[in-house]
């Protein structure tokens, strides 16, 4: 049988909260388990009333989803915790984005909504800026063009194992080219498949198809990730919680 | 003078490199002051990975004391791997700090820590990097002066080339004086240029500056004399002791890194100094007396250090924890202030007594339960008598099962290989240890879930100890009796298989011991090494026995010495060490009485509670052994606000 530490189990989790944050500036530079540990840490700050798991080794009841390779900044991160005690969402909202480093900034934390099922479930795709700075639009324009018009680009994606060669085209539902003070961009809504394909992928899969080789390092920023909707575009993930709880509210307002 | 940063550019290499976000700054506490504010910029290095040196409380204690001065700046800086050095140079991007990422070479100051001598080699890269001079004679009024600190600083010989000043013993105090010097002689327009900083540096007290003292050797490659060549300078430099722990309670704010670093919790020191007397400790030998915080200072600490940092883990640190005055009942009520928040306390490896069992299992009442550890240092009862830490093969058996009964499962036991006077049959009773623990362990817990890890290192003998004159092993027979043990403990599969063996093959300790007995003429090899690619010599993965003896053997051959000459060579009672000049008040005497009586394996005590045994260190420092207990109590602390509710 199996070991139990003595004394009554943790308290149960009586809330969960949905929040989206950023990785902006330097910390673009941060890997997905530096921001779980300085996640975690400002939660103890902040003194909010995480829930724990059981066992010899109680964790907090975070649930981190579909994380930005490390190097790329995000305006769309998120992540899902568990409370063992009710707090008021913007309480908690403002008292997290105080107590972690400036870059990483709580935009967002709704409850979540009953019934409205995982919130992984309903991030299924990136909508990326990439910024190319050092390359004419022109050619940028014509690398896009050539990939689109492909059904498959097979790139040689580094993996820790090894390299493994992966289709970098299946998973980009649409690419446009724009420019800003002088600088490419490039906007494209990517599928969040597996293996997952990066900003750095869908810049392989340019190289391969119209020996694209930017001359400055590139930087690609996340601005939403959310399910895919009939435009193409990326739905808000925490709408339906916020639909819940409006509906909720309104059953409750005085008559 | 403006000095910017040079992130812009350093952006860029950024996405490149493994880990970028170690070269980014911006951990929580973390302190930036305007350049122009302050006469006086530190900057302060330790000479290795990030994720090792952001941990380390001395250069933290440093960054903190310097940043309170209203005249003075600290910045940090670390050693950077060879993918972004090879990226800096090629873009022409020098050394620089974290903070602010402004360059090295602006600073009028560069502390550099060593714990270990295996950094020396990162040093030179930094300076390199930085666009400093690598040797100190070349450096002009532009130039940083650089400041070695650390443990290692008791015997800067090796590096005594590439530094300007080494520091001897504890920083709080010194850094003041070193900023005070450096800003009168700034005001006034440099005076004397270089020369006279050094000169004026060379007058504080622990203050240390190489190049005014000469060192002369005798036909059979011993030093004949070291002297100073300045009528201003002292002719023995004396370390610096800070008294009353409680008036230095740092680091008030803690650094927390984004970065994974080598430890995840939060330290703070409860006391320092350890007058034990392990022979090979040279931590215990320099850091003399005892000075304790009291149990109040250090509730505060923790308190505060928590509510800055977030951590979940605070770590009671010293040479020997579970020796603080008030150490049981400072388990048990810090233990009750965090009931009920997850927090875990730990202590660093214990000495094996079954009291510390009883306080590892209050300390983790609110946390995480991971392992204990045990520092028994050498494997049979002789070999314990001649290190000094005595302790009787039933004492160990018997507290390592008394752990397994108390529910932990995993036990981690310290030894050292190559110690004086060792055979083989001294190491082969760690097998036996190891084996008697599970078999005792198993049948006290009623489980074969437990395990022993053995963790083994090779000894290397240190400047002012009682083993500053003994021979080091060779790595060959370290290597040798290591092979030993592995069989004996892999002989019985039924045992063996609960028993870890962690070792190091013998080759970097070699390395260690020629950089920590070394002398002046020692530098040019460590030259050779990093213009040969040597760095970060402290990582087996990076580190080349090859390049460092071949460097050796060509370095030294000129001065009619080896390598075989600094490491496995017994020294004579009357040898001029070339740490003999730098005073740990330590009397030679003693050490030399000390070093006798290890061989005929006679104990001494620990003079906190039996007569003092005239080692000589308070009487030369002006010291005093300072400890409890204080008989005051932690008071429960006001409950956690509902800042969210």
């Amino acid at each position: 049988m199996a070991r139990q530490p003595s004394g009554p189990p943790p308290p149960p989790t009586v809330q969960k909260l949905r929040l989206r944050y950023t990785k902006r500036g330097p910390l673009r530079f941060a890997s997905h388990r530096d921001l779980a540990r300085a996640l975690e840490r400002a939660l103890r700050r902040a003194q909010v009333p995480m829930a724990f798991s059981a066992g010899f080794s109680p964790h907090p009841k975070i649930s981190y989803m579909g994380a930005a390779p490390t190097g790329a900044a995000s305006e769309a991160e998120y992540v899902e915790i568990g409370l063992s005690r009710r707090c008021d969402p913007e309480q908690v909202r403002a008292a997290l984005d105080a107590s972690l480093p400036p870059g990483i900034d709580v935009l967002e934390c709704v409850e979540a909504g009953e019934g409205t099922g995982a919130l992984a479930d309903r991030l299924d795709a990136t909508r990326w800026r990439i910024d190319l700075p050092g390359v004419p639009v022109e050619e940028l324009a014509a690398a896009v063009a050539a990939m689109l018009e492909r059904d498959v680009v097979t790139v040689t994606k580094r993996t820790k194992d090894g390299t493994r060669d992966v289709d970098a085209r299946a998973a980009v539902v649409s690419a446009t080219v724009a420019h800003e003070a002088g600088c490419a961009i490039l906007h494209m809504v990517v599928r969040q498949l597996t293996p997952t394909v990066r900003p750095d992928d869908v810049m392989a899969a340019l190289a391969v198809v119209a020996d694209l080789h930017p001359p400055l390092p590139v930087r690609a920023v996340r601005e939403a990730q959310g399910r895919l909707d009939d435009s193409g575009d990326v739905a808000d993930p925490l709408e339906p919680d916020r639909a819940v709880r409006s509906y909720c509210q309104e059953e409750r307002a005085p008559v | 003078m403006t000095v910017d940063s040079l992130y812009p550019r350093l952006e860029p290499l950024l996405a490149q490199v493994q880990k970028p976000i170690q070269y980014v700054g911006g951990e929580l506490n973390a302190q930036t002051k305007p350049w122009d504010d302050v006469p006086v910029h530190w900057a302060l290095m330790y000479p290795d990975a990030y994720e090792v040196g952001l941990p380390n409380q001395g250069l933290m204690i440093l960054y903190e004391v310097l940043n309170e001065r209203p005249d003075a700046l600290a910045e940090r800086t670390y050693a950077v791997w060879p993918d972004l050095a090879a990226l800096m140079r090629e873009a022409g991007v020098g050394q620089f700090t974290v903070d602010n990422h402004r360059p090295v070479a602006a600073f009028d100051v560069l502390g550099v820590s060593f714990a270990t001598e295996l950094g020396y080699t990162n040093l030179l890269e930094a300076l390199d990097l930085a666009g400093v001079p690598l040797r100190a004679v070349d450096r002009d009024e532009s130039h940083p002066v650089v400041v070695a600190g650390g443990h290692a600083a008791f015997n800067p010989e090796p590096v005594s080339d590439f530094v300007d000043c080494a520091v001897l013993g504890d920083g709080e105090q010194v850094v003041g004086d070193i900023t005070d010097v450096v800003k009168a002689w700034k005001a006034h327009g440099r005076p004397g240029g270089r020369v006279e900083l050094l000169a004026r540096l060379a007058r504080i007290d622990g203050v240390y500056v190489p190049r005014f003292f000469a060192v002369s050797y005798a036909g059979d490659g011993t030093i004949a004399d070291v002297s100073p060549t300045r009528g201003d300078v002292p002719a023995r430099v004396g370390k610096r002791t800070v008294l009353d722990l409680d008036e230095w309670p740092y680091p008030k704010q803690p650094l927390v890194p984004l970065a994974e670093s080598v430890h995840e919790r939060m330290s703070v020191e409860i006391f320092r100094g350890c007058t034990r007397g392990c022979r090979f400790c040279q931590a215990g030998m320099i850091t003399r007396p005892v000075r304790e915080r009291t149990i109040t200072g250090i509730g505060s600490m923790v308190d505060a250090g928590l509510k800055a940092t977030g951590y979940e883990e605070v770590g009671l640190l010293s040479l020997s924890s579970a020796d603080h005055s008030e150490i049981g009942q400072l388990a048990k009520e810090l233990a009750d202030r965090y009931e009920g928040t997850n927090t875990g306390l730990s202590l660093p490896s214990t000495r094996v007594d079954a009291f510390n069992v009883t306080l590892a299992n209050e300390l983790s009442r609110n946390g995480r339960r991971s392992g204990l550890t045990f520092a028994p240092e050498g494997g049979s009862e002789r070999i314990r008598r001649v290190i000094n830490k005595t302790v009787s093969k039933e004492d160990l058996v018997r507290t390592v099962t008394t752990a397994y009964a108390n529910g932990w499962r995993q036990v981690k036991l310290y030894f050292m290989c190559g110690l004086p006077t060792e055979t083989d049959e001294d190491v082969l009773e760690i097998a036996e240890l190891a084996v008697e623990v599970i078999r005792a362990g198993r049948e006290a817990s009623g489980s074969k879930d437990i395990r022993c890890t053995v963790s083994i290192g090779g000894f290397v003998p240190k400047p002012h100890t009682p083993f500053q004159w003994a021979a080091q092993a060779s790595a060959e027979t370290i290597d040798s009796r290591l092979k030993l043990l592995r069989e004996a403990i892999n002989s019985d599969r039924r045992i063996g298989r609960s028993i870890g063996l962690r070792y190091h093959d013998g080759k970097p300790g070699v390395i260690e011991g020629l950089l920590s007995r070394g002398d002046r003429r020692v530098g040019r090899v460590i030259e050779r090494v990093w213009r040969e690619g040597g760095r970060f010599d402290g990582w087996s993965e990076h580190f080349s026995y090859d390049r460092w003896t071949t460097a050796a053997a060509e370095e030294l051959a000129p001065f009619g010495v080896d390598l075989d000459w600094y490491t496995t060579r017994e020294r004579t009672q009357d040898e001029v060490l070339p740490w003999d000049h730098l005073d740990s008040g330590l009397d030679k005497e003693w050490l030399w009485d000390d070093w006798q009586e290890s061989l005929s394996e006679e104990e001494v005590a620990d003079c906190r509670w039996t007569p003092c045994y005239d080692c000589g260190v308070c009487p030369t420092m002006g010291t005093e052994i300072q400890i409890g207990p204080t008989g005051r109590s932690l008071i429960p602390l006001t409950p956690v606000p509902a800042s969210t509710r």
